[in-house]
């Protein structure tokens, strides 16, 4: 016997869906039929378990590669940052080595996908890098200045200051502020 | 790029204005959100059926609720600890500006009477604000003041 069907795509589409969500117990929305918003957060585990039982219906998770891209760079301007022994090299040389790709290519796609330069978001870290450093109290300035490869004391008190629009010293006494209130109140 | 979605809790209809038109004029894939007190600002942020916005730019003076009485409230909670607010203030006192960072803002924005310079000042904060993406730069240490 044979038996000819006939079926509607986003109907089934909903219906794996639905029963595969619901045995995680999550709630979620789906938009546009391939769009899930899940509204609670999903243990890594759980996700790892969805994407293989969606597998079985031929259905993926897509995560794209240009964001898995840009992540990867800024886990390596990173990991460049907070390692000293990379700071007498010449950082574009660096990343361009890890990444296994043309400074150019690299710096271009990042400045397509970030709303930032990859030169300004090298500042940005070592700025952070150096906020970390004063916080922790060991160190002075010119210190780590020094330690981050400025110039001068100078050229780092000036960069902080036109990055983050305050002076290093005001910087450290809001964050001492801050953490005494928040200790206060807990 | 995905959309970034702004809140602006102002009590000036004019300031609103004045604000949502810098921020088309910006040409960025936004989405604002306006509230007029910060009431509505609690109410709004509090509702589970809104997503976490990437950033709310804060009137130090509005009636019912102001600024840092916000600020108190926003930091109390933690499903809202790594949001980043922006103050929007008139007050170019160095004592305001602390103690609104001391109180948890992120950014502290003197309000600019210029149509251009308030765009600039936005697009600044925009972008720095999405470099602190809270996976590879934590929010902790950041603080803007522009």
């Amino acid at each position: 016997m044979n038996l000819v069907i006939g079926y509607q795509v986003h109907v089934l589409i909903r219906k794996i869906i639905d029963n595969e969500l619901g045995k995680l117990n999550v709630k979620f929305k789906i938009h546009n039929y391939s769009q899930i918003e899940i509204l609670e957060e999903l243990p890594c585990t759980e996700l790892e378990t969805l994407t293989l039982r969606l597998a079985e219906y031929g259905i993926q998770i897509k995560e794209s590669q240009r964001d898995q891209f840009i992540q990867k760079v800024k886990n390596t301007v990173t990991e460049i940052i907070c390692n000293e022994d990379y700071y007498s090299l010449k950082l574009s040389n660096v990343i361009s080595e890890k990444l296994n790709l043309s400074y150019g290519y690299i710096s271009n796609a990042f400045s397509e996908q970030t709303l930032s330069t990859l030169e300004n978001y090298i500042i940005l870290q070592k700025i952070e890098r150096a906020k970390t450093l004063l916080l922790c109290n060991e160190y002075t300035l010119s210190e780590i200045a020094f330690m981050l490869n400025y110039s001068s004391v100078g050229h780092l008190s000036s960069q902080f200051k036109k990055i983050t629009g305050i002076t290093s010293t005001q910087f450290i006494k809001i964050i001492k502020r801050r953490n005494c209130m928040t200790e206060e109140r807990s | 790029m995905e959309k970034i979605h702004l809140v602006l809790a102002e009590d000036d209809e004019d300031d609103r204005l004045f604000f949502s038109q810098a921020v088309e004029q910006l040409g960025l894939n936004i989405a604002l959100t306006c509230v007029q007190n910060g009431v509505e600002l609690l109410e709004y942020l509090e509702n589970p059926e809104n997503k976490v916005p990437d950033l709310v730019f804060l009137d130090l003076n509005m009636p019912l609720k102001g600024g840092i009485a916000c600020l108190i409230d926003i930091r109390k909670n933690t499903a809202l600890k790594d949001l980043s607010i922006a103050i929007y203030s008139t007050s170019s006192s160095d004592q305001d500006l602390e103690d609104c960072l001391v109180h948890g803002a992120n950014i502290y924005i003197n309000k600019p009477t210029d149509f251009e310079i308030l765009k600039s000042l936005l697009l600044k904060v925009i972008t720095i604000n999405h470099q602190y993406d809270g996976l590879t730069l934590s929010k902790e240490n950041f603080l803007l003041v522009v």
